[in-house]
C-alpha cells in the first residue's frame, strides 16, 4: 500500500523510560508513527515491547519521557485519556468479561457512567456497521465465553473501534491465531489503514512483520536498536537486529551414544480423558543421545511424558532405569532417578506465579542438602542457587527474590531449564521446551540441551514442530494414537517420509487399513 | 390438615413477607457487593451496627426515616472502611470481613452500654405502622399480607426492582458487573476499578445498615444483642442460591422466610407439642441448606470475586 512519506504525525513517543526495580524496561524510546501507517515493534520476549504499549495506553506511568497523539501531550497513568484521545489497544491477555454479552463487553465504559440507558440498540447498529466494513463477523448477542479465540480477539478490536480509535495497537495478536485467522486479521488491518487508522503491530514473528508493515523498530534489552523500513530489509537481518548476534543453527557433534539409561518394553497406560495413553511402546533412552518424539498434539506425548516424569505407572508392560526395574514409581522416584523435567506449561505446571525465583529454583530439591538442614530451610543456600542459575543461564529478573510472574516466557523457561540441568541429570524429559520462546531463547535452550548431551545425559525431546525434532534428534520416534514408530536414525528420514508416519501410516495392519 | 390451615391464613403470608424484608434489604447489599467482585463478610456485623444505629437515633428523637438514613449511613461508614482494606490495599477479603464483623458487632455494644449504662431492659420506641394501601388491602388473603406492611418492606420490594434495573439497564450496572468479572476489562475501558468496587461495597454496605434497622425500626421496637443473629449469614447463602441475580435472590429469601414463618406456627400445633422446638428452628435452615445444593449447582459465580485487581501487574 502506497504512502506518502510526509503524512500527518499521530503519535511521538519521546524519551520514554521505565524501571521495574532494578530492571530497565524501556530506555529512552522515542519514535513516531504517521497516519495510514502500520509499524511493527520487533523484539524478543523481555525486550520492552509490551511494558511500552502499557504505557503509551496508560496502564503503567512512564518514569521519564512524553507521548503525543494528534500534537497534543497525553497525561500518563489514564486509560481513558489514551481513549479519549483515539489510542485502542488489542491486549495480548484479552480483557473481556467472559460471562457477558459482545454488546455488553463493547459497551463497558463508553457513555458516561450515570446515564439512565444503555442505549443497545444504537449500539448494535453500529457494531453492525463496523464488522462489515472491517471485516470483523461476531454475533453481538453472543456471550464472549462461548467464542473462539479468534472471535474474541474481533471483539476487542471492535471494542477500540467503537470508540473511534484512530492508532490501533496490538499486542502480540497472531501468537493465539491459526493460520486462517492471521490472514482474516491482516485483511482487517490492511481496510483500516485504507481508512486512514494507524496500527502498531507487536510481534517476535518475522514472517508477520515483513507481511504487514511499513517500517520495523526493533527493541532489544529495553532499547530501540534499530528503525528500518520494511521494504529495505529481511527476515536475517532483522533476527540478526532483535537478538543481537549472527544467529547460527545447532550443530551436533558426531558421537557415540552410551548404554541404555531408560528402557520401556511393551508399555501400556490407561486413557486420561480425551488424552491417549500408551499402547505397547519401546522406547530406549541412551546416554549421549538425544531422542526426538515427532507427532500431532494430543497423540500420547502427555502420556509419555507423565511417565517418565513419575506422575503415571506403566499399566502392563516393563520399565528400567539404568538397568534395573524401579521399585515403586513417582514424581520423587523419577527425580531421585536424575530424571529432570521440562514441563510442557511452564506456568501452570513449571513454576508457582506468586513465589520468588529462589523459589521456584529449589522447588525439586528442597528438602535436600544443602537447602534443607536437619529440617530447617537454608534460605541462603537456595538464594546462591538461584544466583547462579539466574547468572549462567542468562535469565533476565530484578533479582532472586522477585516473584516469578514478573518473568517473560522466555526468561521464565530459562530458570527452569537451570533448575533441571544443575542438578546433573541423567536423564532429561524436554516437553516442548521452546514454545513460545523468541529466537535467542530458542538457540539458548537448543545449546543447553545439546550440551547436555555432550556431557552423557539422555534427553527425550517432546516437540510438535518437527523441524526442531529434525535438527536436534540423534534418533526420531514419531507418536500416534499412544503408539510409538520405530527409532529412526538422524538424516535417514525426511520430513516428508515423518509426516507420513505422523498421519498414521506405517503403524501396523490396523492404521494401513484406517 | 394443620398445615393447610396455615398455608390459608393471612398472618402466615404476612410474617413470610416481613421476615424476608430485612434479608432482601441486605441480600441485595451483598449482592451489589459480590457482583463488584468483593465477598462482604462483615454483613454480619454491619446489620448489627445498623439495627443500633437507626434505633438509637430514633430513641434520641429523630424522626424515623432519619433514622434510617443513619442506619444506611453507619453501614457505609464501615463499608468504606471494608472496601479501603480489601480495595486499595487488596487484603485477603474474609480476614477483613470477619474482621469488620467483629468490629460492628463490638462497636454497637460499646455504643449501647455507653449511652444507656444503667438500663436494664433497653428502651422502646415507637416504629414503623403498617400503612395500608388503599382498595389493594382489601383483597382477602393477599390485601392483609401483602399490603399491610410497613414503609420499609414496600422500600425492599421496590429495591428488587431499583437494583436489577440498574445491574442489568444502565452503563453503571454494566460497569459493576463487569469490575466483578474481570477487572481489566473495566480498566482497559478507561474506568477505574478501584472506585467503583468501593462504590458497590459502601453501597452494598448501607444497604445491610438498613436491613439491620428494620429489625428494631419495624418487626420490633427495641435493640438486643443478639437479635441479627446470623441473618447476616443467610445472605450471603441467598446470594449463592439466587446465583448472583436480585430478583431469585429476594425470591429465596421469602422462601426461608416462609419457613421460618412457618415454623413458629407448627410449634402451637398439637404435633408440635410432641417434637422438640429445636427441630422446629432448625427447619428453615435445612431447607435452605437443600434449596441452595440444588440450586448453585448451575451458578454462575462472577469471575474475579475474591480476586483483588492491582493496576499495573502483570
Amino acid at each position: 500500500m502506497a504512502r506518502e512519506a510526509g503524512a500527518e504525525v499521530v503519535l511521538r513517543l519521546d524519551g520514554i523510560t521505565k524501571r521495574f526495580g532494578a530492571l530497565v524496561a524501556n530506555d529512552a524510546i522515542s519514535f513516531e508513527l504517521r497516519r495510514g501507517e502500520v509499524i511493527a515493534l520487533l523484539g524478543e520476549n523481555g525486550a520492552g515491547k509490551t511494558t511500552l504499549m502499557n504505557i503509551l495506553f496508560g496502564h503503567y506511568t512512564a518514569d521519564a519521557g512524553t507521548v503525543e497523539v494528534f500534537g497534543h501531550p497525553l497525561p500518563p497513568g489514564h486509560p481513558r485519556a489514551a481513549l479519549a484521545a483515539g489510542v485502542g489497544m488489542v491486549h495480548q491477555h484479552f480483557t473481556l468479561a467472559d460471562n457477558m454479552t459482545v454488546l455488553e463487553n463493547i459497551l463497558l465504559g463508553t457513555g458516561t457512567l450515570l446515564s439512565p440507558r444503555l442505549g443497545s440498540g444504537a449500539a448494535r447498529a453500529r457494531v453492525a456497521r463496523l464488522s462489515r466494513d472491517f471485516g470483523l463477523s461476531v454475533d453481538p448477542g453472543a456471550r464472549v465465553g462461548t467464542l473462539s479465540v479468534g472471535e474474541r480477539q474481533r471483539v476487542e478490536i471492535l471494542k477500540a473501534l467503537y470508540r473511534d480509535a484512530r492508532i490501533l495497537i496490538l499486542d502480540e495478536p497472531t501468537a493465539v491465531l491459526t493460520p486462517q485467522e492471521t490472514t482474516a486479521l491482516f485483511e482487517t488491518l490492511r481496510k483500516a489503514v485504507a481508512l486512514g487508522l494507524s496500527v502498531i503491530f507487536i510481534s517476535h514473528k518475522l514472517g508477520e512483520v515483513m507481511a504487514i508493515s511499513a517500517r520495523v523498530l526493533v527493541l532489544r534489552h529495553g532499547r530501540l536498536v534499530g528503525a528500518v523500513a520494511t521494504a529495505d530489509t529481511d527476515r536475517h537481518k532483522l533476527a540478526e537486529m532483535m537478538v543481537g548476534a549472527e544467529i547460527t543453527a545447532p550443530k551436533l557433534s558426531d558421537h557415540t551414544p552410551g548404554p541404555a539409561l531408560l528402557t520401556l518394553s511393551n508399555v501400556d497406560t490407561p486413557r486420561r480423558g480425551n488424552a491417549p495413553g500408551l499402547n505397547a511402546v519401546n522406547l530406549t533412552l541412551r546416554a549421549g543421545q538425544i531422542t526426538g518424539l515427532a507427532g500431532v498434539s494430543g497423540n500420547g506425548q502427555a502420556a509419555l511424558a507423565a511417565l517418565i516424569g513419575g506422575l503415571e505407572s506403566p499399566a502392563h508392560g516393563g520399565m528400567e532405569l539404568h538397568g534395573v526395574v524401579p521399585a515403586d514409581w513417582s514424581p520423587r522416584a523419577a527425580l531421585a532417578a536424575g530424571i529432570a523435567r521440562i514441563p510442557e506449561d511452564r506456568h501452570r505446571t513449571g513454576t508457582v506465579a506468586d513465589f520468588t525465583l529462589t523459589e521456584n529454583a529449589v522447588l525439586e530439591c528442597y528438602a535436600e542438602a544443602p537447602f534443607s538442614r536437619k529440617g530447617w530451610m537454608d534460605w541462603a543456600a537456595a538464594e546462591g542457587f538461584a544466583r547462579k542459575i539466574i547468572e549462567t543461564y542468562d535469565v533476565r529478573c530484578p533479582g532472586p527474590a522477585a516473584r516469578i510472574r514478573l518473568l517473560s516466557g522466555g526468561n521464565m523457561q530459562k530458570l527452569i531449564l537451570g533448575r533441571a540441568l544443575e542438578a546433573g541429570p541423567k536423564i532429561i524429559l524436554a516437553n516442548q521446551p521452546v514454545r513460545g520462546l523468541d529466537i535467542g531463547a530458542v538457540t539458548f535452550v537448543h545449546n543447553r540441551l545439546i550440551a547436555a548431551r555432550d556431557a552423557g545425559a539422555a534427553v527425550l525431546l517432546i516437540s510438535e514442530d518437527l523441524d526442531e525434532v529434525m535438527a536436534l534428534s540423534d534418533v526420531i520416534h514419531v507418536i500416534y494414537e499412544g503408539r510409538l514408530s520405530p527409532a529412526f536414525a538422524r538424516g535417514t528420514m525426511s520430513p516428508a517420509e515423518l509426516g507420513t508416519w505422523m498421519a498414521g501410516h506405517g503403524f501396523g495392519e490396523e492404521s494401513d487399513a484406517a | 390438615m394443620d398445615i393447610l390451615d396455615i398455608l390459608l391464613s393471612a398472618s402466615f403470608w404476612a410474617a413470610t413477607v416481613r421476615i424476608a424484608s430485612p434479608l432482601i434489604f441486605a441480600t441485595l447489599g451483598e449482592l451489589i457487593c459480590e457482583r463488584a467482585g468483593v465477598l462482604n463478610l462483615g454483613i454480619e456485623g454491619i446489620m448489627v451496627i445498623g439495627a443500633f444505629a437507626g434505633w438509637m437515633a430514633v430513641y434520641l428523637g429523630t424522626g424515623l426515616w432519619a433514622g434510617v438514613a443513619v442506619a444506611m449511613l453507619a453501614g457505609m461508614l464501615f463499608g468504606l472502611l471494608h472496601a479501603t482494606l480489601t480495595v486499595p490495599f487488596g487484603l485477603s477479603q474474609h480476614v477483613v470481613g470477619l474482621g469488620i464483623t467483629l468490629l460492628a458487632t463490638a462497636t454497637a455494644s460499646f455504643a449501647y452500654r455507653l449511652s444507656l449504662p444503667e438500663v436494664t431492659s433497653p428502651p422502646k420506641i415507637e416504629p414503623f405502622q403498617p400503612l395500608e394501601i388503599p382498595g389493594l388491602s382489601q383483597i382477602p388473603l393477599l390485601g392483609p399480607a401483602l399490603f399491610s406492611q410497613t414503609a420499609l418492606t414496600y422500600l425492599a420490594f421496590v429495591l428488587i426492582v431499583v437494583v436489577s434495573v440498574v445491574l442489568y439497564r444502565t452503563p453503571l450496572g454494566l460497569a459493576l458487573r463487569a469490575a466483578g468479572e474481570n477487572p481489566a476489562s473495566v480498566e482497559a475501558q478507561g474506568l477505574s476499578v478501584t472506585a467503583i468496587r468501593m462504590g458497590a461495597v459502601i453501597v452494598g454496605s448501607g444497604l445491610m445498615g438498613v436491613g439491620g434497622a428494620f429489625l428494631t425500626m419495624s418487626a420490633f421496637s427495641s435493640f438486643f444483642f443478639e437479635m441479627v443473629n446470623g441473618r447476616g449469614w443467610i445472605c450471603i447463602a441467598l446470594v449463592v442460591f439466587g446465583a448472583w441475580r436480585p430478583g431469585k435472590a429476594a425470591l429465596g429469601a421469602l422462601l426461608f422466610a416462609a419457613f421460618d414463618a412457618l415454623q413458629v406456627r407448627l410449634q402451637q400445633t398439637p404435633m408440635g407439642a410432641l417434637i422438640p422446638y429445636q427441630v422446629f428452628l432448625m427447619v428453615p435452615y435445612v431447607l435452605s441448606i437443600l434449596a441452595l445444593v440444588l440450586m448453585s449447582r448451575r451458578a454462575e459465580v462472577p469471575a474475579a470475586l475474591m480476586v483483588p485487581f492491582n493496576k499495573g501487574e502483570r
